[in-house]
């Protein structure tokens, strides 16, 4: 099996889709010759022509409507837009016009499209290159949305956002790009889309997370273990929608459970999962679910962002208030 | 250093007119090659879409319409501009391009159930190359060129049309349509109404340019301005851009200046904003005159044709907003059932509450 850092399972996985369906498109700013500014589709270009692997002008609008009417000719567009901050451009695209194709047209057609963004802080990027968006699609109907954690999880669920015929908002964390490497196996597979997984297993505390958070939150729970306190940690995987079955699972068993998000605290993720819990486990419940959340203001420019994001500390000092409470 | 000339595209551009107001045919070497047949439906089809649209007012006014834009004067554009297509060729209309997708293959009930609030208005038939009318002003101008460059990716000779009004040539989408088009060469016909006003506001006020057309030099494609009120000039700018488009040649904005002898919408009042005077000369130039006037000099048309088709018109608007009114009515379930391919089990969940 080789060893891949999320970036090459990324490239490996729309390789392994362009490879297997001659359909699938891959086209938006700088994807081309270079292989995009983080060079994710690079070598894609050479291997499969022009015709698959194009670049575009600059223009997001315009990236996410090629998609929709690529989508309705029978195409699989693979649409990158170039840095997170720039969805608002193609946000009429992505949340009005690909996500209410089926619905618009009684399922006459639909929008298989997959948009890919990198995403993330902790970076020093420039502005709005980093911001935590997924909140803002989830809320929309129509379109999912993945964040994976790790180079395994990201081929196979990227492979499965290609074959799923409706879109998928595909957010790409820049701190794990080339984080680390992990074995990806060759070739084909899928990880379910809608599915979150139990990455690691506790009886005191579940610590819901996903995307880079899940990393900071391991990192917590590491620093818990040595006072014999064991969180269980579950990666969300996607985040629309919400995979509500293995959290209560999880908070059934351990009866507190904090969530972690980068994004600001307010009416994000996290806060839909905290609603959903207490639809569905809150008799299970000995605390109030706590958020460890950005705080509600704009993303801060790069001298403090570093203190902005959530980290190990912040987690420590969430389950200790569930724990204590 | 080399200078743009500027000069040169800040000049008027006089709009290609084949048939003048009294029905003569003044520009033959602009006239459409139409048969006998050809020129009969041509009339038909426009003397049906007029008829259908006062119909379709009152049934408004009545409450058995939803939303409606109103589409008289502006027969020429929408009758004519898809009459020059073939069938495979595809239209991404706007809010007020109801003719075209009706003529195109659309059933006249679909369209008044897309009025009327129901889903099943925009489930277009298998062999029918539509998409249902866009309410985002521009939006469909990129699905146009996307659906042009699968075109051109198939290696089919077919072309996307797209329309919008003169407002909608202020959008951001209109010159990133223009744009990616022109960059990629694709099949796409850009065919801008321009009725004169977007909702109020006059066209004056919309731009600085002198024209729409002018607007295609920029995007280094074909822009072409035609006299909206005459069937004759659509067709012949509509055919020559399809012709383009398919021997590979690439996009084509064409400018058809019209007119909506109606308010924008049911719920407008137009003398607000527009004059008699203004109102009378353009009368002046209808577009359903003008043709009858040059069939009858062919002795192809009389008054009885005329009362005939729109005899016909009324039996049929009547028989398809019947069925319409008698077609189920949407379900919550069915709303839920069509947001994706396999319903996730949290919106399963949501539709028990409505069961």
């Amino acid at each position: 099996m080789a060893q891949m850092n999320m970036k090459e399972a990324i490239r490996d996985a729309m390789r392994v889709e362009l490879k297997r369906d001659p359909n699938v498109l891959i086209f938006g700013e700088d994807v081309g010759h270079v292989g995009g500014v983080f060079r994710a589709t690079e070598g894609l270009q050479g291997e499969f022509g022009e015709e698959r692997v194009f670049d575009t002008p600059l223009a997001e609008s315009a990236i996410g409507g090629l998609a929709v009417g690529l989508g309705v000719q029978g195409f699989r567009p693979i649409a990158e837009i170039q840095f997170v901050g720039f969805i608002f451009e193609a946000l009429d695209q992505m949340v009005i016009q690909a996500a209410r194709l089926r619905y618009r047209t009684g399922g006459k057609y639909n929008a298989p499209i997959v948009f890919r963004t990198p995403f993330g802080g902790g970076v020093k990027a420039a502005e709005l290159h980093t911001d935590s968006l997924e909140g803002l699609i989830a809320q929309s109907p129509g379109i999912k949305v993945v964040v994976p954690s790790n180079p395994y999880d990201a081929k196979g669920l990227l492979i499965a956002a290609i074959r799923d015929n409706d879109p998928v908002f595909f957010m790409e964390h820049l701190n794990l790009y080339h984080a680390f490497r992990t074995e990806v196996p060759e070739g084909d597979y899928t990880v379910e889309i809608g599915k979150a997984n139990v990455v690691r297993e506790g009886s005191d505390v579940t610590i819901i997370a996903y995307g880079l958070m899940v990393h900071t939150a391991t990192k917590a729970a590491d620093e818990l273990e040595k006072s014999g306190i064991k969180a269980e940690i579950i990666d969300l995987r996607t985040v629309s929608p919400i995979d509500i079955d293995t959290i209560v699972e999880s908070v059934k068993k351990t009866n507190r459970a904090i969530v972690v998000q980068e994004a600001q605290k307010s009416a994000g993720v996290a806060a839909e999962v905290i609603a959903q819990i207490n639809e569905k486990a809150i008799l299970h419940l000995e605390a109030p679910v706590l958020r460890i959340a950005g705080p509600d203001t704009v993303y801060p420019f790069a001298q403090i962002e570093d203190t902005w994001l959530p980290n190990p500390a912040r987690i420590i000092a969430g389950v200790k208030k569930v724990l204590e409470f | 250093m080399s200078k743009v000339p500027y000069e040169v595209y800040t000049e008027d551009v006089e709009a290609l007119t084949v048939l003048s107001p009294a029905g003569e045919v003044i520009n033959k070497d602009k006239m459409p090659a139409l048969t006998d047949d050809q020129l009969k439906e041509i009339a038909y089809r426009m003397i049906f879409t007029r008829t259908w649209d006062d119909r379709a007012v009152n049934l408004g006014r009545q409450g058995r319409l939803g939303f409606y834009a109103p589409t008289s004067g502006q027969e020429a554009t929408m009758v004519g501009s898809e009459f020059a297509l073939e069938k495979e060729d595809f239209i991404c209309p706007g809010y007020r391009d109801i003719p075209q997708l009706v003529w195109h293959g659309l059933p006249l009930h679909q369209a008044f159930l897309y009025s009327r609030g129901h889903q099943h208005g925009g489930e277009i038939p298998e062999d029918v190359s539509v998409l249902p009318p866009q309410i985002i002003i521009g939006a469909q101008i990129l699905h146009a060129t996307g659906i042009a460059m699968g075109f051109k990716l198939k290696n089919q000779k077919n072309v996307a049309i797209t329309y919008t009004g003169d407002g909608g040539s202020s959008e951001g989408d209109f010159y990133e349509g223009l744009n990616f088009a022109g960059r990629f060469k694709l099949p796409v016909i850009f065919f801008v109404q321009n009725n004169g006003y977007a909702i109020t506001t006059p066209f004056a006020k919309q731009t600085a340019s002198k024209s729409i057309a002018h607007k295609a030099v920029a995007a280094g494609i074909t822009g072409v301005k035609v006299d909206g009120m005459d069937i004759f000039a659509v067709i012949q700018a509509v055919r020559e851009a399809a012709e383009r488009a398919r021997n590979g040649e690439g996009p084509t904005l064409i400018e058809a200046v019209t007119y909506r002898f109606r308010p924008h919408s049911l719920s407008d009042d137009a003398s607000k904003y527009r004059t008699k005077e203004e109102e009378g000369e353009w009368n002046e130039k209808d577009p359903i005159a003008r043709v009858v006037k040059y069939l009858e000099s062919k002795g192809l048309w009389s008054d009885e044709d005329t009362q005939r088709v729109k005899d016909e018109a009324k039996a049929k608007v009547n028989e398809e907003i019947k069925l319409a009114e008698k077609t189920e009515k949407m379900t919550i379930s069915g709303l839920i059932d069509s947001m994706f391919e396999t319903t996730p089990k949290d919106l399963e969940e949501q539709k028990a509450d409505f069961e």
